[in-house]
C-alpha cells in the first residue's frame, strides 16, 4: 500500500485557478461541470454530497445563532409594562446549557444538574447516535477553527505535507483526554476551573469581552471621524449606523472590561494555531471534544471501509477535520472523527461509506490514552485545588474588592459552579460585572466581580443571575434583591474616605453619593454642618482668623441599610480614587464576611 | 560584479529622492510648530432660545390646572388655558419634549414625569401640525431601564412620538460660556429641534431642595455631571441661561415629598393632581416649589435666574389663570 499513484489530472488540480476553486465550492456545480475525479473516478453518493453542504450550512447557522445570542445578551428596553419584571426574551445561555462538559463538571462538583443543564443530555444523545457531530456541525468554536484552518491554509498546507498534517497523531491527540481527566478530577475536588478550557465558555468569553467591545470601539472611532467631517450625509449615516448597531449588536454605551488582554491573547493564539495544524484546538486541546470522543464509541452511525479498493491517493485526508484516519489500511478513529463527511465525499474509489450500524471491522472506538499518564493528570487536577486553596484569599485574608454580583452563592460554592463563561458580564446593563484577573486568586480567574468605578449594580436589575447557566449567580427575583417584605440582598458596604470627600475634607458641597443611593430610606444620610472655610485672602498670621464658614452636608453610611451596589462609588466626583468605595464586607451570601452583630432592621 | 546601468542608477536615486521629498512634504504639512494645534474650541458661546414671540397680550402666561384627577385632561386644560398648543407649535416644526426620565422607577414612585402627561403633550403637538416629535432625556440610571420602567417609552411611542435613548454619539460638545459651565457635551436631540417643551416632574431634591423645570436641564448634559453639585445653584442658572424652552409643562399629578430625587418608596409620594403650564420656566418653578413645601426664596438658583433676567420668580406678576 506504500505506492502513491498520481492521478492523470493531479498536476492541473495542484494549482487550482480561482474559477476552479469556486466551482468546487458551489453546491450547484455538482451536476454537470464537476471536474473529473481521479483514480477510478467513482462519484460520491448524492446523499453525501448533500450532507456535506447541509453540514456547512448547519455550521454557519449555528455560528450565526451563537453570535446572535451573544448580541442579545443585554437589555435594550422594551414596551413592556412598567411593573413587569425585566428579563431577556431569549435563552441567551442556550449553548452553555447544552454543553455536556459544563453539565458534567458541575455535576461532579455539586452533585446536581442545575436547571437548564439537563439540555446537555440532548447533545449526549446526538453523540450516541451520530458520533461527534457536535464538533463538526454545531460547535461555534469548532466552526471558527474550521474556517480559519481554511482561510489561513496551514504553513504546510499543500500536497503531501497537508495530508501528513491530517494523519492521526496519537501522542498529540491524546493530550485533550489528559486535560479532560485533570479538569474532571478538579471538579471532584470542588472546582469548576475546567470552564477555562470549555470551548463554549472560551468563545463566549472571547466574543463578549474582547471581540465585541473592541469592534464597538473601532466603530465608534470611525463614526467620530464621520461626524467630524461636517458633511451632513456622512453625519446622518454615521448616526444611523451607530443607532442600528446599538439596537442589534451592542448597547448604546461603550463597554470596558477589566484586564482582558489575557483572554484576547489566548483567543488569537488558539485561532492562529490553525496555521500550523488544522483545528489544533479541536484535535489537541478541547476537553469537550475528548468527552464526546469518549462517548462516541457507542454511536450508531459510522464508517465502514473497503480497504481493498484503496489506492492510497489520500484525497480523504486533504480535508479531514478530526485527523481520524479515514484512509484505507488503518483503523478509523471513531473517537477523533468530527463526522464532517469530507472523506467520503472526496473518495474516488468507494472505500469509505458512512452508514448506520456499520460493521466495526476496521475502527478503533476508544482513545488510546496511557493509563499512567491519565492517572497522573487526574491526580494533578485533584491536587491542584487544595494547593490553590491552601494559599490565602479564600478562607483567610480575602480580597475586599472581590464583590460578587447579587445572588452569587457563597464563595466556595461559587467556585463549584462558576464556569467563567462571561455571560453575566455581557448582560450587565451597567458594565459593572467584570472578569477577575487574580483578585480572587488564581482559581478565581475570570470569575465575576463588580468594579463599581466602571459601573454600579442597577438597583432593580437581576439579569446576571437570570443568564447564569450553572447557578453560580442564583436566579433571584426583584423582591428578593430589593428586599420587599424581606431583607434585601447586599453585596458589600460603602465606606467614606474622609480625607478625600469634598464636604468632609474641602468644605465643598457635593453629596452626589446620597443622591444616587437607591435604597429607601437611603443608606447614605447627610449631616448638615457649618464647615470652616478659608477666606479668599488667607491671613498671613497662623491659622485663618476670618471665621468664615460654609453650610455643607457631610455624608454618612448606615451599614445596616447599605446594599453595596456601588452607585455612590461610581458617581463620586473625586475622579481617580473615589472618596466613597465599596468593599465586600456585609455581603449577604457570606456567613463570615460580616461587619455588624445584627444585620440591622430593614423594613 | 556587473556595472550598474545608468537607468538603474537613476531609478534608485529617483526613488530615494521621492521618499525623502514625500516625507519632507508630509512633515511640513503636518508640522505643529507651536505645539498642541487643535486644542481649544473655536466655537463661540452659544445659547438656545426656543421661545415664541409673545404677541398675545391677553393670553395667560401661567396656567394651573387642578380640576379632576386625569393627567391627560389636566395637561390638556393647562395648555389650552395658555391658548392651546397652536400658540407655540407651527406646522412642520420638529419638536422635542424633554421629560424627566432620570431613574429606574415606576410611575407610582413619582421619580419621573407621569407618562400620561407626556402622552397628552405628544398628541397635542402632533395635532398642532408638528412634523416630528421626539421624547428624550439623558437618564441618571441605566437608560433602557429608566425609559421602560417610567412608562414613558411606551406612552410616548403609542402617542406617535419618536423616543430617543441617550448614546454617546448623540452628544456634541458646545460652549455654554456660563459662570461654571464652560464646554460640555450637549444632548443633540434637544438643542437641534425647532421647538422644545420642558416637561419635568415636581420632586424633593436633597441638595437643590426642589427639582422641577430648571434642574431638569441637567438632562441636557453628558459627561461627568456629578461635579456640578459643588455649585449646583450656579450650574442650574447657567443651564437656564443656555436653554429657554418654548413651553414649560410641570407635572405635579404625583410628587415626591421626601427622599428625592430618586425616591423609591410610594409612601414618600403624594398625589396633587395639578399640571402647571407656563411660558416662563422660572415662574413655573417659583409656583411649583411651594407644592412640596419649599419657599421660592430658599432656592438659590431661582434668585440667580431672576437676577439674570431669565424670567420672574414673582409668578404673581404674570397673567395667569386657574382651571
Amino acid at each position: 500500500m506504500g505506492h502513491n499513484e498520481a492521478a492523470p489530472d493531479e498536476v492541473d488540480r495542484s494549482k487550482p485557478s480561482w474559477a476552479n476553486r469556486l466551482a468546487t465550492l458551489t453546491p450547484w456545480s455538482h451536476g454537470k461541470k464537476r471536474p473529473p475525479r481521479p483514480g477510478s473516478g467513482i462519484e460520491a453518493r448524492p446523499i453525501i454530497r448533500r450532507l456535506v453542504w447541509a453540514r456547512r450550512l448547519c455550521q454557519a447557522a449555528f455560528l450565526a445563532l451563537f453570535c446572535f445570542l451573544i448580541f442579545e445578551s443585554g437589555f435594550r428596553g422594551s414596551f413592556a409594562a412598567t411593573d413587569e419584571p425585566v428579563r431577556l426574551a431569549l435563552p441567551v445561555e442556550g449553548f452553555l446549557m447544552a454543553d455536556p462538559l459544563v453539565a458534567l463538571l458541575t455535576l461532579l462538583s455539586t452533585h446536581t444538574i442545575y436547571r437548564g443543564l439537563l439540555w446537555a443530555l440532548g447533545v449526549l444523545a446526538l453523540t450516541l447516535i451520530f458520533g461527534r457531530v457536535f464538533c463538526g456541525w454545531i460547535c461555534p468554536f469548532g466552526t471558527l477553527h474550521h474556517f480559519f484552518a481554511w482561510v489561513f491554509p496551514s504553513r504546510y498546507g499543500k500536497g503531501n505535507r497537508r495530508v501528513a498534517q491530517n494523519k492521526t497523531h496519537p501522542v498529540r491527540q491524546r493530550v485533550k483526554h489528559y486535560i479532560l481527566y485533570g479538569l474532571l478530577a478538579a471538579a471532584v475536588a470542588g472546582s469548576t476551573i475546567g470552564g477555562l478550557f470549555d470551548p463554549i465558555c472560551f468563545v463566549t468569553r472571547a466574543l463578549a469581552l474582547v471581540v465585541l467591545p473592541a469592534t464597538q470601539y473601532a466603530t465608534n472611532a470611525g463614526a467620530e471621524l464621520a461626524r467630524g467631517t461636517n458633511v451632513g450625509v456622512a453625519q446622518r449615516a454615521s448616526d444611523g449606523v451607530a443607532d442600528f448597531l446599538a439596537a442589534t449588536v451592542w448597547q448604546t454605551n461603550q463597554f470596558y472590561f477589566h484586564e482582558t488582554w489575557l483572554i484576547a491573547v489566548l483567543f488569537v493564539a488558539a485561532l492562529f494555531l490553525n496555521r500550523f495544524i488544522p483545528r489544533f484546538w479541536c484535535r489537541v486541546l478541547c476537553p469537550l471534544g475528548a468527552l464526546l470522543g469518549l462517548t462516541s464509541r457507542f454511536a450508531l452511525f459510522g464508517i465502514e471501509k473497503t480497504h481493498d479498493n484503496c489506492t492510497d491517493c489520500d484525497r480523504c485526508l486533504r480535508h479531514c477535520q478530526g485527523a481520524d484516519s479515514p484512509q484505507g489500511g488503518v483503523k478509523w478513529r471513531q473517537d477523533e472523527c468530527h463526522m464532517c463527511l469530507n472523506c467520503e465525499a472526496a473518495c474516488p474509489e468507494d472505500v469509505i461509506k458512512f452508514r448506520f450500524l456499520p460493521n466495526y471491522l476496521s475502527r478503533q472506538g476508544a482513545p488510546d490514552t496511557q493509563r499512567r499518564t491519565a492517572l497522573a493528570s487526574a491526580a494533578a487536577g485533584a491536587v491542584l485545588i487544595p494547593v490553590l486553596r491552601a494559599a490565602d484569599g479564600l478562607d483567610v485574608n480575602t480580597n475586599e474588592r472581590v464583590i460578587r454580583p447579587p445572588g452569587s452563592v457563597a464563595e466556595r460554592e461559587l467556585l463549584e459552579r462558576c464556569i467563567r463563561c462571561g455571560q453575566c458580564m455581557k448582560v450587565c446593563p451597567n458594565n459593572a460585572v467584570q472578569p477577575a484577573l487574580f483578585e480572587a486568586g488564581l482559581e478565581g480567574l475570570w470569575t465575576p466581580i463588580l468594579i463599581p468605578r466602571i459601573g454600579y449594580c442597577e438597583h432593580s436589575c437581576v439579569l446576571c443571575g437570570d443568564v447564569c447557566p450553572t447557578g453560580a449567580i442564583a436566579k433571584i427575583t426583584e423582591a428578593q434583591k430589593l428586599g420587599i417584605d424581606q431583607a434585601p440582598i447586599s453585596i458589600g458596604t460603602a465606606f467614606i474616605n474622609r480625607g478625600r470627600c469634598l464636604p468632609w475634607a474641602m468644605a465643598t458641597p457635593c453629596i452626589v453619593c446620597e443622591e444616587f443611593c437607591p435604597t429607601s430610606p437611603k443608606a447614605i444620610w447627610v449631616e448638615a454642618v457649618e464647615a470652616p472655610r478659608r477666606a479668599a485672602e488667607p491671613a498671613e498670621a497662623e491659622g485663618d482668623p476670618s471665621g468664615a464658614t460654609i453650610a455643607v452636608g457631610r455624608p454618612h453610611v448606615d451599614p445596616a441599610r447599605c446594599i453595596g451596589c456601588g452607585a455612590c462609588e461610581k458617581m463620586c466626583p473625586v475622579q481617580d480614587e473615589p472618596a466613597i468605595a465599596i468593599t465586600s464586607v456585609g455581603e449577604t451570601r457570606s456567613t463570615t464576611n460580616m461587619i455588624l452583630l445584627e444585620r440591622g432592621s430593614y423594613n | 560584479m556587473p556595472n550598474l546601468s545608468r537607468r538603474d542608477a537613476l531609478r534608485r536615486i529617483g526613488r530615494a529622492a521621492a521618499v525623502v521629498g514625500g516625507s519632507a512634504a508630509l512633515g511640513v504639512a503636518l508640522w505643529d510648530q507651536h505645539g498642541h494645534r487643535g486644542e481649544g474650541s473655536s466655537q463661540r458661546p452659544q445659547t438656545r432660545d426656543f421661545r415664541v414671540r409673545d404677541d398675545h397680550p391677553t393670553l395667560p402666561q401661567l396656567a394651573i390646572a387642578s380640576t379632576g384627577t386625569d393627567p391627560l385632561a389636566l395637561t390638556q386644560s393647562a395648555v389650552d388655558a395658555l391658548g392651546g398648543m397652536a400658540r407655540f407649535i407651527s406646522r412642520g416644526d420638529v419638536v422635542t419634549i424633554k421629560p424627566n426620565i432620570g431613574w429606574d422607577r415606576t410611575p407610582l414612585q413619582a421619580a419621573n414625569t407621569n407618562p400620561l402627561v407626556i402622552a397628552a403633550l405628544v398628541r397635542m403637538v402632533l395635532e398642532a401640525g408638528a412634523k416630528r416629535v421626539t421624547v428624550t432625556d439623558a437618564s441618571c440610571n441605566e437608560a433602557s431601564r429608566s425609559f421602560q420602567r417610567s412608562g414613558i417609552w411606551k406612552a410616548a411611542h403609542d402617542a406617535g412620538a419618536e423616543v430617543v435613548l441617550p448614546a454617546k454619539h448623540r452628544f456634541r460638545t458646545m460652549r455654554l460660556n456660563g459662570e461654571v459651565l464652560d464646554e460640555w457635551p450637549i444632548f443633540r436631540p434637544v438643542v437641534d429641534a425647532d421647538k422644545v417643551i420642558n416637561a419635568p416632574v415636581v420632586k424633593h431634591h436633597n441638595l437643590a431642595k426642589y427639582t422641577g423645570a430648571l434642574k431638569n436641564w441637567y438632562g441636557l448634559l453628558g459627561g461627568r455631571r456629578n461635579r456640578l453639585h459643588q455649585k449646583i445653584d450656579v450650574s442650574i442658572a447657567d443651564l437656564a441661561t443656555f436653554m429657554q424652552p418654548t413651553l414649560t409643562v410641570v407635572d405635579a399629578t404625583r410628587v415626591l415629598m421626601r427622599n428625592g430625587p430618586q425616591g423609591g418608596n410610594i409612601a414618600d409620594t403624594k398625589a396633587l393632581h395639578k399640571v402647571i403650564a407656563s411660558v416662563d420656566q422660572i415662574a413655573a418653578d417659583a409656583y411649583s416649589c411651594q407644592l412640596i413645601g419649599v419657599r421660592r426664596d430658599d432656592l438659590g438658583y431661582l434668585d440667580l435666574c431672576h437676577q439674570r433676567g431669565l424670567g420672574t420668580k414673582v409668578w404673581e406678576d404674570l397673567r395667569r389663570t386657574e382651571v
